[in-house]
């Protein structure tokens, strides 16, 4: 059982703290990913657990146990660094075989393991070259064999895919995504790639600040963000924030153009009530390229001027004024726009989110 | 009809060639011309009496000379074996300094800083029998109540010499050793650590392959340093006593200035090089192998 908590884990750097005492519970063979802005403290977080960095107070528990000043080498982790830390000097064979060579085994029972995990990630043919002779893909994948011949209690990710091209990180997540299904550890998965996070993640972690703002499932993080922090880190193109007051039982933008108050709010606000009113660029269609129908009762339309379009063949992402600031939404089953036109918006009201203005909290219950 | 006229090339590069033969061409094909004569500085004319090889057969029978020859290669092995240690040594230790490692680095370059010839009378006098400082610290310390003679005693003294010479030169060890300590990727140690190396392990396994072609690069420019040691021995002992101490080059200026024998001192001369590029050579390639191995980008 390899179930990891973190107690009340704060990182101190003299007077300045990076962590601000965080818990969390991942539950054994789960795939948690932990994301944030650079800064937040993910990486510093992840370190700790690895024991690359000392624990300034709290508890991180593996499996129940307590581990925060056992060194590196006595967790039964295995770690993939951002830039592979491969052993220059060691062939693939050997920076694979290194740690059991290490836990002194022998190498006729050494040989087959690589070999295995060699198969599983198809380096093979490349088990005699050395990590100079091969691709950023390739070391990647060496790192990530590294790690699986431990056969370690807790698989650790550190941004793994930053280095590699667009392409091959796509790749590459799906790699991770069959590994993780076959061999079957807890991983705890550190990137700024909110991408990476929603694809692979079975919880994700949100961090700001040294700070954990929300965990949950994927869709639980993008559907119902607790934080306009989350809700504009989470989804791409980012969530429509737009400040507003409440006011006649409507949303109110500076310039004074309204919206009708979202069904599930209404008995939540109060009028003059400062919020942030947010609505993901899904939710936000021309008519009839969305992804509802827009003939339910919460859509709201409105003619709107497209200022600039971003064709990505299956839709394109359409930039609008609103309420005196820009607006994207997003065009399902797209045809040409010209910059200028109008077009029937769609406000999917239902969808929409509204935030304390000041605390940044969620106004849903 | 024009004259020839030489290629281009030739004639830029002329005044160079022109230098080159003056300051070293000549001079070597002079030396080694003189090498197969009897040439004695007192009597200029035995320049242009030919011997062959007697000079060189001389040599290979001179016990004299063998034994010089020996010892140089133990100073040679030894000091280097000791320098490389301690350098490592030193450049750990401030490479783990967080603060002041600036002031640190310059501080071990002092003893780079000062002649060698300095450096043999500061030994000389410390390793002195009566007034030395060493001496002077063993009784002091109640170790001994005797006089030491360091500098008398024949494996002292060669003891002596290698204190000086290490002192003298450590610092090119620990400070190339540092620059390739602080080029080294911080990560793969990482990686050891979470791999479940212990500290020893992780310097045998990770470090030091990769800082090993620094160590050879000071092992290159000190093996040829310490095979035309000359200085240093010449201030302290000037090869004595009885010729106990006597290294390569000290035999060398003897036989070419004191014996004015310049024809044999010239022949001992060019097997004395020969072991110098022997050494280069061996520790190039060692030096090349160990940058294949960590694949250097230099």
């Amino acid at each position: 059982m390899a179930t990891v908590s973190l107690e009340k884990l704060v990182k101190r750097y003299g007077s300045l703290d990076v962590v601000h005492g965080i818990d969390l519970e991942v539950a054994d063979r789960e795939f948690i990913a932990l994301v944030g802005p650079s800064g937040c403290g993910k990486s510093t977080t992840l370190r700790m657990i690895a024991g690359l960095e000392p624990v300034s107070a709290g508890n991180i528990k593996i499996g129940g146990r307590v581990i925060n000043d056992l060194p590196p080498r006595a967790r039964n982790l295995a770690m993939v660094f951002q830039s592979y830390a491969l052993y220059p000097h060691m062939t693939v064979r050997e920076n694979m075989g290194f740690s059991l060579k290490i836990a002194g085994q022998k190498p006729e029972d050494i040989a087959p393991q690589v070999d295995e995990a060699a198969r599983t990630l198809d380096l093979t043919h490349l088990l005699d070259r050395r990590p100079s002779q091969l691709s950023g893909g390739q070391r990647q994948r060496v790192a990530m064999g590294r790690a699986i011949v431990r056969n370690p209690d807790v698989f650790l990710f550190d941004e793994p895919l930053s280095n590699l091209d667009a392409k091959l990180r796509t790749q590459m997540r799906v790699e991770i995504k069959k590994l993780h299904a076959k061999v079957q550890s807890t991983v705890i998965y550190v990137t700024h790639d909110q991408v990476e996070a929603m694809t692979l993640a079975d919880r994700i972690v949100i961090m700001r600040d040294g700070y954990i703002e929300q965990v949950g499932t994927p869709e639980d993080v993008f559907q119902r963000p607790n934080s306009k922090f989350v809700a504009g880190f989470i989804g791409s193109p980012p969530m429509n924030l737009k400040d507003a007051d409440i006011a006649d039982g409507q949303v109110v933008f500076a310039n004074g153009d309204r919206l009708p108050l979202p069904a599930r709010f209404r008995d939540r606000v109060t009028a003059g009530q400062k919020v942030t009113f947010g609505l993901r660029p899904d939710d936000l269609y021309p008519a009839g390229h969305g992804i509802h129908s827009g003939e339910d009762a919460d859509v709201h339309r409105q003619d709107l001027r497209v200022i600039l379009t971003e064709p990505l063949g299956n839709e394109t992402l359409v930039f609008s004024d609103y309420a005196g600031a820009e607006w994207v939404g997003r065009m399902l089953n797209p045809r040409r726009l010209a910059p200028g036109e109008a077009l029937s918006f769609c406000f999917d009201l239902s969808q929409a989110h509204l935030f304390d203005r000041e605390s940044g909290r969620t106004l849903r219950g | 009809m024009k004259g020839w006229r030489p290629p281009a090339p030739f004639l830029l590069l002329l005044p160079a060639i022109l230098v080159l033969a003056a300051v070293v061409i000549i001079p070597l094909i002079l030396s080694l011309y003189s090498s197969f004569t009897p040439f004695r500085l007192t009597q200029p004319a035995s320049l242009f009496t030919l011997i062959g090889f007697r000079n060189y057969v001389r040599i290979l029978t001179d016990i004299e000379f063998w034994t010089a020859f020996g010892r140089t290669v133990l100073l040679l092995t030894v000091a280097l074996n000791v320098e490389m240690l301690l350098g490592l040594g030193l450049a750990m230790l401030v490479e783990k300094a967080t603060r002041g490692q600036r002031l640190l680095r310059t501080i071990m370059m002092f003893p780079m800083m000062f002649s060698p010839i300095l450096v043999g009378f500061q030994f000389k006098f410390m390793f002195n029998d009566n007034i030395g400082l060493v001496n002077n610290a063993l009784q002091s310390l109640g170790l001994t109540d005797q006089a030491i003679p360091w500098l008398i005693d024949g494996s002292l003294a060669f003891f002596a010499i290698l204190v000086a010479e290490v002192w003298s030169s450590t610092s090119v060890f620990a400070i190339l050793i540092l620059a390739g300590l602080l080029a080294m990727p911080k990560e793969p140690i990482e990686a050891a650590r979470v791999d479940g190396c212990t500290p020893w392990q992780t310097f045998r396994y990770v470090t030091w392959p990769f800082i090993m072609p620094f160590a050879y690069i000071a092992m290159t420019i000190r093996s040829l340093d310490v095979a035309r040691a000359y200085d240093i021995v010449k201030i302290m002992t000037d090869g004595g006593p009885a010729k106990r101490t006597e290294l390569l080059w000290t035999l060398i200026s003897r036989t070419a200035y004191a014996d004015a024998r310049m024809g044999l001192a010239n022949a001992m001369a060019y097997v004395a090089i020969l072991l110098s590029i022997l050494f280069t050579v061996y520790f190039f390639r060692k030096l090349s192998a160990a940058r294949t191995q960590i694949a250097a980008e230099w």
